[in-house]
């Protein structure tokens, strides 16, 4: 079986800190155990940091993507925090704009944002 | 140069970090190594998935005073029948997004892709340091 990725919960929050280059098959993993947990745990929130990835390609943003509909529909927002400027540059030159992904500069304001949601009542359960 | 082959999920990891190594040691500036190396893992992952596995080479180029990071990847996988499609933003004969030639294409100074149906595919890369 190959590496997981781990999901820390903080109160409703469900963090997930990328710390390696991830083979294609522990992303689609991360994707499966993440909406398992959500759905477990009753979380309202999931931060995704991907402070040490060197790099996103397709595969990666499609996975980010999918994580924000999925948790969205199971009644959790998601914010991917630490994002590098090379590799924001490098996304959008792609053709990948994560339109439907929330995005922050670092944990601090992730969480931040997703307290300022719920107050909002941006996802009602 | 480098050479590995791409047969296996794990090969694409491995491919990414060694196209790493070779545009740290060209001294591409980091917006460029992120370019390259996400280029590289495109064409890394088509190669295995559409071309059934193949080989990838990896090299230091010079030409005139500049110096560059060439990236190949070659398969004798089933090939493109129709190039200007398979370039076309958006447009995946799978369920992938459409964005990895075409966006390798925009990451690269240079781009070149080969193929043809029963010939397999070859597909260039190359970023030069500035
Ligand atoms: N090495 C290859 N051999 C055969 N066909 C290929 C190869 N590389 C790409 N193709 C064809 O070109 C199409 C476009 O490739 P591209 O990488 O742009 O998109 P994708 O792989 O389908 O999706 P994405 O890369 O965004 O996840 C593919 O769907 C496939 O049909
Ligand atoms: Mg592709």
């Amino acid at each position: 079986m190959s590496e997981r990725v781990p999901i820390l919960k903080i109160g409703d929050v469900l963090l997930v800190s990328i710390q390696i280059d991830l083979e294609d098959q522990m992303v689609m993993d991360l994707q499966e155990d993440l909406s398992q947990r959500i759905v477990d745990t009753g979380a309202r929130g999931v931060v995704i940091d991907i402070s040490a990835l060197e790099i996103v390609d397709s595969f990666v943003g499609r996975m980010l993507a999918s994580i924000a509909a999925i948790s969205r529909v199971l009644g959790a927002e998601t914010v991917v925090v630490g994002m590098r400027p090379a590799v924001a540059m490098t996304l959008v030159e792609l053709g990948l704009s994560l339109g439907g992904v929330r995005t922050a500069l670092n944990l601090e304001q992730g969480i931040g944002e997703l307290r300022r949601s719920r107050r909002n009542g941006s996802v009602p359960r | 140069m480098h050479e590995s082959p791409i047969t296996g999920n794990g090969d694409v990891v491995k491919a990414r970090q060694a196209v790493r190594v070779l545009a740290q040691e060209a001294r591409l500036s980091l917006v460029d190594q992120t370019k390259l190396v996400t280029a590289a893992s495109e064409l890394a992952r088509n190669t295995l998935s559409y071309g059934g596995g193949g080989t990838m080479r990896a090299s230091i180029v010079t030409r005139g005073t500049s110096t560059g990071v060439k990236v190949v990847f070659s398969d004798q996988g089933p090939g493109i029948p129709d190039l200007d499609l398979a370039l076309t933003d958006g447009w995946s004969s799978g369920r992938g997004m459409g964005l990895g030639l075409s966006g390798a294409r925009r990451l690269a100074d240079e781009f070149t892709l080969d193929s043809a149906p029963g010939k397999g595919t070859t597909v260039s890369v190359l970023k030069w340091a500035r």
